[in-house]
């Protein structure tokens, strides 16, 4: 057992921490999340030139051979500095897509451009009556000919306005919610027939809801075998999950800090308010559920390549107490900066704000606990006398 | 003891319902929040009451009260709840209003009241400092005798909706040599169009503009603006304080939010089924009524208690502590209910006014921007640690 970081992985992380403590500070990213494109695909540029894009690539690939721990060593210092370009969708969901199921030509067309960031993809799976189901499609892909045709309304598709590419999950046969029946597809996202409604999250980032409307899809564009998708969206959206956990840890563990020194500074009845016990011991419980996150996050990120039911079982129990973690860390950093902890200005509320979307990213606590209880609610073999 | 409605009771609901039915602003109805409303229509229906002499019920008969029993209050409060009304704001009404009544001189009485009942001055509140929040006695504003003035210097903070303000009332240190930092504070009006005075927004994570810094730089007032004597403020701050957190319980508006909470649960499904009917979330929907309930009995108790004669005391903490854990964990349930559309973000937004394509159902619009407003219900009025130490000193004597 080993829970150390491998000298690469030391250096990403330092390296990606110097160039977000230079270039990422929280002026700098309310300006970019206010301004019209809401992100810069010039620190995109810099993330590329880091290897950022391409660490959780084989060599063969054209990356740089490393796996999902790498990954949670870059998100977690994007969730300490509240990056919001497209990590996830892009390199996570598309690439973990491609990297899973891509035939060669696939990965030759769209890997390169990918590790290069001149390709940028958006995840559209989330649909306006699915909830958390992966399989719950009511968007169709049609087979005609040498294509499919797609039809359907994507929910909140996150970074799709700034995307090149969408992939886009549909059912390719059966009924609304059967397991089987569901394909994978790569998608242009100025391909005929794709309408837009773009706008942004209030965690600053960008999302629209994309519709379909016979949207001609070359054969070429599905992604593993039609019809039997499901198990590998599961699979890539497990990944998407431990990674947003990693989020969800860097942002916890720096909305803790802030306010630990916070209340070492404010003083009321004459002392730092820090001395008050019934703030101390929320900070430690605060301090306990970073630390708790932490080890979730890492146990399921190892867990991500093992056997099926291995894998959910991990990745479910860490979200569960990431989303219920990050709640409590979250709510407790704005009480005790009190009024300040409110306003826009503070830095802290919007780690708050992102704590809490994340909850809601690739199912909540509820559908998390629902998953796990369903794995493990089997009765024991031999029951009790 | 009996929990039955008299028919006068029965009475008087039917009578306030078709008063509101008949009289409430066509264009405001179904407008749930208040925060994004110009002045005037903040101002309507207060106005309306005023005119029916229906906006100050709690106050004294002779001042303008109703002379409702707690009852009639109560019952006052669902019906409005149920037309989701923007009420009266507190400022005036429970802020200021009752001060004055209880300590102002009858001139400053005449002058006052009846634009806080009619509803055509509108108050905000000067208590908090940059430097004197939960320690608001420590804060630092002065107010220096000057001939037939005061002279005002300092500044406030989380002012709420001074933007719109006429009237303010100000928190000030008239003795700097006071003993202990309470014996030296005055409690004095200022009317906001006094040079001097500059109200700055701060926005909040929802991304509204609810509250302001509001400087102060010498700011001159007239001495008849001083409520009750000199260097007593503290008294007077500490009585409206315990007036705003009995209203700030929020039973009738909470019970309205269950209900649509479970209108939305209702509606969204999970796996194929409405969420409605998920174990999981509809247990949490019914803690959350059997904790609303005990807050609803909590309050009567209260509200008969003062009914008998005495007045708000430290128990009204129970009903901020408990209100706003209620208030926050409701916002909390809706944006949970709402799954993937809580994230789009609408103020100001969709410029183009187009529908064609809607984001998401219109009952989410709201879920994310007031679970995070909300936050600031345990950090207002005095925080709920402030009003845990209340308990512990005033009523358990610890």
């Amino acid at each position: 057992m080993d829970f150390s970081f491998s000298e690469e992985q030391t250096m990403i992380r330092d390296s990606l921490a110097r160039l977000l403590r230079d270039q990422y500070d929280f002026d700098t990213r309310r300006k970019v999340v206010e301004s019209e494109a809401g992100w810069r695909p010039e620190m995109w540029q810099q993330f590329a030139e880091l290897g950022l894009l391409a660490a959780p690539f084989s060599e063969e690939d054209g990356g740089l051979g490393g796996d999902a721990v790498d990954s949670m060593v870059i998100m977690e210092e994007f969730g300490k500095a509240l990056v919001v370009e497209p990590y996830i969708p892009t390199i996570i969901c598309a690439g973990g897509f491609l990297k899973h199921a891509g035939t060669p030509a696939q990965k030759e067309e769209h890997l390169n451009a990918i590790i290069g960031g001149e390709s940028v993809f958006a995840f559209a799976y989330a649909e306006p009556r699915g909830r958390y189901d992966l399989a719950d499609l009511e968007t169709t892909a049609k087979k005609e000919g040498d294509s499919y045709v797609l039809n359907g309304h994507k929910a909140v598709v996150i970074a799709a306005p700034w995307a090149s590419h969408l992939v886009v999950t549909a059912r390719t046969s059966g009924e609304r919610r059967d397991r089987d029946g569901i394909s994978v597809f790569i998608v242009k996202k100025d391909a005929d027939g794709i309408t837009t409604r773009d706008y942004p999250t209030v965690d600053g980032r960008r999302a629209s809801e994309v519709y379909f409307e016979n949207v001609s899809v070359p054969a070429d564009g599905l992604i593993g075998e039609e019809g039997k998708a499901l198990p590998l969206i599961e699979r890539v959206v497990d990944e998407a999950t431990a990674a947003v956990c990693a989020e969800a840890m860097g942002a916890m563990g720096v909305a803790h800090q802030m306010t630990v020194e916070y209340s070492q500074q404010r003083k009321q009845f004459g002392v730092a308010i820090g001395k008050f016990q019934v703030l101390q011991h929320r900070m430690v419980d605060m301090f306990m559920e970073h630390e708790q996150s932490i080890s979730m996050t890492y146990m399921a990120t190892l867990k991500l390549d093992e056997d099926e039911e291995t894998r959910k079982k991990a990745v479910s129990a860490a979200k569960v107490r990431i989303g219920q973690g990050g709640r409590f860390v979250g709510q407790e950093a704005v009480q005790i900066h009190g009024g300040m902890g409110m306003t826009d200005e503070l830095a802290v509320g919007h780690y708050f704000k992102r704590m809490t979307m994340i909850d809601s990213e690739f199912g909540n606590v509820d559908y998390h606990m629902r998953r796990y209880t369903r794995l493990t609610g089997e009765p024991a073999k031999v029951a009790a006398e | 003891m009996n929990l039955e409605f008299t028919p006068e009771e029965v009475e008087f609901r039917k009578e306030v319902r078709a008063f509101i039915e008949e009289n409430y602003p066509e264009h405001l109805r179904g407008v749930g929040a208040r925060e994004d409303l110009g002045k005037e229509d903040m101002l309507a229906w207060h106005q309306i009451l005023g005119k029916k002499g229906w906006s100050v019920p709690a106050w004294p008969e002779k001042y303008g009260g109703t002379g409702w029993t707690p009852t009639q209050k109560y019952i006052w409060s669902e019906e409005n709840a149920r037309m989701d009304t923007i009420m009266p704001l507190p400022f005036g009404v429970s802020m200021v209003g009752p001060v004055i009544y209880t300590f102002g001189s009858e001139e400053m009485k005449a002058k006052h009241l009846p634009g806080i009942r009619d509803g055509s001055v509108w108050w905000c509140q000067g208590y908090s400092e940059p430097g004197a929040g939960s320690d608001l006695a420590s804060l630092k504003t002065t107010a220096v005798r000057d001939g037939d003035h005061y002279i005002l210097n300092g500044q406030k903070t989380w002012t709420t909706l001074a933007q719109h303000a006429d009237w303010g009332f100000f928190l000030c240190r008239t003795d700097p040599n006071a003993a202990k930092p309470q014996e030296g504070i005055s409690f004095i009006l200022a009317d906001m169009n006094t040079s001097g005075i500059e109200v700055k927004p701060i926005k909040t994570i929802d991304g509204g503009h609810e509250v302001n810094e509001t400087w102060l730089t010498d700011v001159r007032v007239p001495v008849e603006n001083l409520v009750g004597e000199e260097n007593k403020g503290w008294t007077y701050a500490k009585f409206l304080l315990a007036h705003e957190r009995s209203g700030i319980a929020g039973v009738a508006r909470s019970k309205r939010g269950v209900e649509k909470l479970r209108a939305i649960a209702s509606t969204e499904l999970l796996e194929g089924k409405p969420l409605i009917r998920d174990d999981e979330f509809l247990r949490k929907i019914s803690q959350l009524e059997i904790d609303l309930t005990a807050l609803e009995f909590t309050e009567l108790r209260t509200l008969a208690s003062e009914a008998a004669g005495k007045g708000p005391g430290p128990e009204s903490s129970i009903l901020k502590v408990k209100g706003t854990e209620i208030q926050q964990r409701l916002t909390e349930l809706t944006l949970e209910a709402v799954g993937h559309y809580g994230h789009p973000y609408f103020r100001g937004f969709p410029e183009d006014g187009s529908n064609e394509f809607p984001i998401g159902p219109d009952y989410a619009h709201q879920a994310a921007p007031t679970y995070f407003n909300m936050r600031k219900t345990s950090i207002y009025g005095g925080s709920n640690e402030i009003q845990r130490n209340i308990i512990s000193k005033m009523i358990l004597g610890l």
